[in-house]
């Protein structure tokens, strides 16, 4: 079906420019904690872009019911692994910097 | 209770995992890897206490389904920070508040739904107290006394 291929292919296409976001804010971002946020843009809405255009692809199978039991496990699994991540850096002593942004929106 | 109702998830799972309806051999391995999977659960739960309740259950696909919606709205945010940083500029602030959710299950599932959403990531949960770390001041102010920590608490509710 080419409307099936056409939405998935555009939720491939999000997914992608999700997972490129991520990485970007990753390298962009100030410090290690908020580098986790930017890291979890690609666990949750860029994971779920792909699981669900490769189950457009799927169609009604047994194989689409696996596909959202990997999602599942992912977004059960991922802020788990996140939270052990931030905690044990926490605990190692690493300090979050924390800030309010100047009134000048940041231009200086 | 607790122990049929997990042998018939299990055997569902199973069986949607497998895809091998027919064939006998298959289908008693798969029944003899969930009775052992109950055995062990069994003797687990003599020393430990699985305290999540059927209704719970009930309620977790309607949490997961706001919880999706909500997942969406702080990507969006977050992606707004990534992509124009002068405009929408982080301001990582550290705050510990009061968990609604009294139970284990219920500080465990808001504590993950924290993380789970970007923006907000949940340090420590110690003495009914979350610390989370956010990339915005907004974003804590929304989880202490915003729908999630409401409605995490309404989950474990016991009916009257």
């Amino acid at each position: 079906m080419l409307v099936i291929d056409i939405v998935s292919g555009l939720l491939l296409l999000a997914g992608s420019i999700l997972g490129l976001s991520g990485a970007w804010g990753l390298l962009k971002f100030p410090d290690f904690y908020a580098r986790v946020h930017a890291a979890s843009i690609t666990d949750t809405l860029c994971a779920a872009c792909f699981v669900a255009a490769l189950m457009l692809q799927a169609s009604f199978s047994l194989v689409a019911v696996k596909l959202l039991m990997v999602l599942l496990l992912l977004w059960l699994t991922s802020p788990t692994s996140g939270h052990a991540l931030v905690k044990a850096a926490h605990r190692s002593g690493l300090r979050a910097v924390t800030w309010t942004p100047p009134a000048d929106g940041g231009r200086s | 209770m607790h122990l049929p109702l997990l042998g018939v998830g299990l055997l569902v799972f199973w069986l949607l995992l497998s895809g091998y309806w027919t064939n006998p051999l298959l289908l008693t391995l798969g029944l003899l890897s969930i009775a052992l999977t109950l055995w062990i659960v069994a003797r687990i739960s003599r020393q430990y206490r699985f305290g999540s309740p059927w209704y719970l259950c009930r309620r977790l696909p309607s949490y997961l389904a706001w919880l999706l919606l909500e997942v969406y709205k702080a990507n969006i945010s977050v992606l707004k920070n990534i992509w124009f940083p002068r405009r929408h500029p982080i301001a990582p602030a550290v705050r510990r508040f009061p968990i609604r959710a009294k139970s284990r299950i219920g500080q465990t599932i808001f504590a993950n739904s924290i993380t789970l959403t970007p923006g907000t990531v949940s340090f420590d949960v110690a003495e009914g107290e979350v610390t989370v770390h956010a990339v915005e001041e907004g974003a804590i102010a929304e989880l202490m006394d915003g729908d999630m920590n409401d409605r995490v608490a309404a989950l474990e509710e016991a009916p009257q």
